[in-house]
C-alpha cells in the first residue's frame, strides 16, 4: 500500500469539508439533534419508569454509540457518492490505485468525520444531561473500534452495491442502517425480540457491544469475553465486505459501468 | 509508448459492443478513433484503460500486457481526458491538481502543478471551485490533469466537444505542441474531422464494434473518393454493412 495515495485520498475529502462551513454543520447538526432528542425522551422516562436507576445515561450512552456506527458508515457512504455525484469516478479509477488503498483511504476519511459530528454532541450530553460517555471507561474504546469495524462494514457493502447497481442504489446507502437498528437491541435488552428473532440478532456484533454497554452502566461489571466476540464478528463482516467490494469491482469492470459514472 | 491491440472483443450480455478489433499506434504517434455514436470508441477505450474487462483479446502497452497484475504500473505511463467526467466540483483548481499529482505519486508536486498552471493559462482561476469554471476552464483544468503525471499514452475522448472555436483551437495547439516537445502517444476519439486531420498520423473507423477501414487521413480521402475527411466519415458511416 501506497501512503502517499492514501493520504491524497483523504486530502481530496478534507479540503471538501475545510471548504464549507455548511458541510461542517451539517456533521455537526444531525448528532447534536439526536442527542437532544434521546436526552429529553431519557429524561421522560427517568420520572415514569423504575426499571432502569440510571435511564438517562443508559439511553443517551446508547443513543451516542449507536450514532457513532451510524456516522461511521453513513461518512463512509457519503465519501464514496461524492466521487459519484462529481462524476469523478472515473479519474479515480483510471488513476494508479489499488483498490485496497481506496478502501483505506475512506476507512481512514469516515473517522474524521464521524469524530467533527460526534465529539461535539457528546460533549454536549454532560452539561446537559450529565451524561458522560466517557463513564465507560476503557471498554469504551474497544466499543468504539468494534463499532466503527461494523460502521465501515456497513459502508463498505452499500459502496459495493453502488459500483455494481450504480447510482441508483443511493436509496438503499442511507436505508441500510435503519434496517440493522431493530435487531441490533440499541435502547432494549435482546430478550425483548421473538426467540427465533434472537438468533439472528446474536449474529450481530450490535447486540453484544449494547449489552455490554447496559452490564458496565447498570451493573458496573466489564465482559470483556463479549467485547471480544462482538469485535471478532465485526472483523468476519469486515472481512465478507471486503471481498464483496471486490467482487462488485470485478463485475462492475464486466458490465461496463466505471467508465462514465455519475449522476 | 507503443500500443497494442490484439483481437478486442467486448460483449454485453448478447450485445456485441466490440468486435474483433486489432490494431497498433507505435512510439510518439497519434490514432484517430473515429465512428457513429455507439459504435464502440468508448468502450474500447474503457478498455484500454483497464476500466472494462474484455470478453476476449490482449492489450499490451510497449509489449506489457495490460492485465491486473500489470495495471497499477502501466495506469502511471497513462492519463484520459473526456468532458464526460469531470473534477471534484467543490474543490479548487490548485486542490484538484495537487491532488491528482499525487495520486501518480509524483515527488515534485508544486513544481509540476505550476508547470501545469503556467502551460495551460490557470493562474486567473487558480483559487476558484472547478464547478464554477465555463466550459473552456473546465476544460483546461481537464486537460492540465490528464498531462500532470506526464503521461506517455494519452488518451482523449472529445476533448474539444462543446468548445467555442477560439478555446477549442487553443487546446489542438496546446496538444501540438506539448508532443512536439514530449514523448507522447495519442489515441484520440473525435466527432470532430478538422481536428481529426490536423492531429492523428493515422485514423481507424469503427462500425457496429468493428473496424471497417484505416490508413492515414489523405488515404481514406483518396480511397474513398471524397474532398475531405468529414465526407469519407459520412460515406463511411451511411454505407451497409455485412452485418445490416
Amino acid at each position: 500500500m501506497n501512503w502517499n495515495k492514501i493520504f491524497a485520498l483523504s486530502l481530496r475529502h478534507v479540503y471538501l469539508i475545510k471548504g464549507s462551513f455548511p458541510r461542517i454543520l451539517d456533521l455537526i447538526y444531525w448528532p447534536t439533534i439526536q442527542i437532544f432528542l434521546w436526552g429529553f425522551i431519557s429524561k421522560f422516562f427517568t420520572l415514569n419508569s423504575t426499571f432502569y436507576e440510571n435511564t438517562v445515561g443508559v439511553i443517551l450512552s446508547a443513543a451516542i454509540l449507536y450514532d457513532f456506527l451510524f456516522r461511521s458508515s453513513i461518512s463512509y457512504n457519503m465519501m464514496f457518492l461524492e466521487e459519484i455525484w462529481s462524476r469523478n469516478f472515473t479519474n479515480l479509477f483510471i488513476a494508479p490505485i489499488k483498490l485496497s488503498e481506496i478502501i483505506a483511504a475512506l476507512t481512514f476519511t469516515a473517522i474524521f468525520r464521524t469524530l467533527i459530528g460526534l465529539v461535539p454532541a457528546a460533549l454536549l450530553a454532560i452539561p446537559f444531561f450529565g451524561v458522560s460517555i466517557y463513564k465507560l471507561g476503557v471498554p469504551l474504546i474497544f466499543l468504539l473500534i468494534t463499532l466503527y469495524i461494523f460502521g465501515v462494514t456497513l459502508g463498505l457493502l452499500v459502496t459495493s452495491g453502488l459500483v455494481r447497481f450504480g447510482p441508483s442504489f443511493e436509496n438503499i446507502a442511507w436505508a441500510s442502517l435503519f434496517f440493522l437498528a431493530p435487531l441490533g437491541c440499541i435502547y432494549y435488552p435482546v430478550e425483548i425480540l421473538p426467540e427465533w428473532l434472537q438468533i439472528i440478532a446474536k449474529l450481530l456484533p450490535l447486540v453484544h457491544i449494547f449489552e455490554e454497554m447496559r452490564n458496565i452502566l447498570i451493573y458496573d461489571i466489564v465482559n470483556y469475553s463479549q467485547i471480544i466476540k462482538a469485535t471478532f464478528i465485526s472483523f468476519i463482516y469486515f472481512v465478507i465486505g471486503v471481498i464483496t467490494f471486490y467482487l462488485s469491482y470485478g463485475g462492475a469492470k464486466n458490465r461496463g459501468t466505471l467508465i462514465n459514472m455519475g449522476e | 509508448m507503443k500500443l497494442e491491440v490484439k483481437n478486442l472483443v467486448k460483449k454485453f450480455n448478447s450485445v456485441l459492443a466490440v468486435n474483433d478489433i486489432s490494431f497498433k499506434i507505435e512510439k510518439n504517434k497519434t490514432l484517430g478513433l473515429l465512428g457513429p455514436n455507439g459504435c464502440g470508441k468508448t468502450t474500447s477505450i474503457g478498455m484500454m484503460l483497464g476500466l472494462i474487462t474484455p470478453s476476449s483479446g490482449q492489450i499490451f502497452i510497449n509489449e506489457i500486457s495490460l492485465e491486473p497484475k500489470n495495471r497499477i504500473k502501466l495506469l502511471s505511463y497513462m492519463n484520459f481526458a473526456s468532458p464526460y467526467i469531470e473534477l471534484p466540483k467543490k474543490l479548487t483548481v490548485r486542490q484538484n491538481l495537487e491532488i491528482y499529482a499525487r495520486l501518480y505519486g509524483l515527488k515534485e508536486i508544486d513544481q509540476r502543478t505550476n508547470e501545469m498552471i503556467e502551460d495551460l493559462n490557470l493562474q486567473k482561476f487558480l483559487n476558484k471551485k472547478t464547478g464554477e469554471l465555463s466550459s473552456g476552464q473546465k476544460n483546461r483544468v481537464a486537460l492540465a490533469k490528464s498531462l500532470i503525471n506526464k503521461p506517455r499514452l494519452l488518451f482523449l475522448d472529445e476533448p474539444t466537444a462543446s468548445l467555442d472555436p477560439d478555446i477549442g483551437d487553443f487546446v489542438r495547439e496546446y496538444i501540438e505542441k506539448y508532443k512536439k516537445k514530449n514523448e507522447l502517444t495519442i489515441l484520440l476519439a473525435s466527432h470532430n474531422m478538422r481536428e481529426v486531420e490536423r492531429l492523428c498520423d493515422e485514423v481507424i473507423m469503427m462500425k457496429h464494434g468493428q473496424i471497417v477501414d484505416r490508413g492515414t487521413c489523405i488515404d481514406l480521402i483518396q480511397k474513398h473518393g471524397r474532398e475531405n475527411l468529414e465526407d469519407t466519415f459520412l460515406k463511411i458511416a451511411r454505407s451497409k454493412s455485412e452485418l445490416e
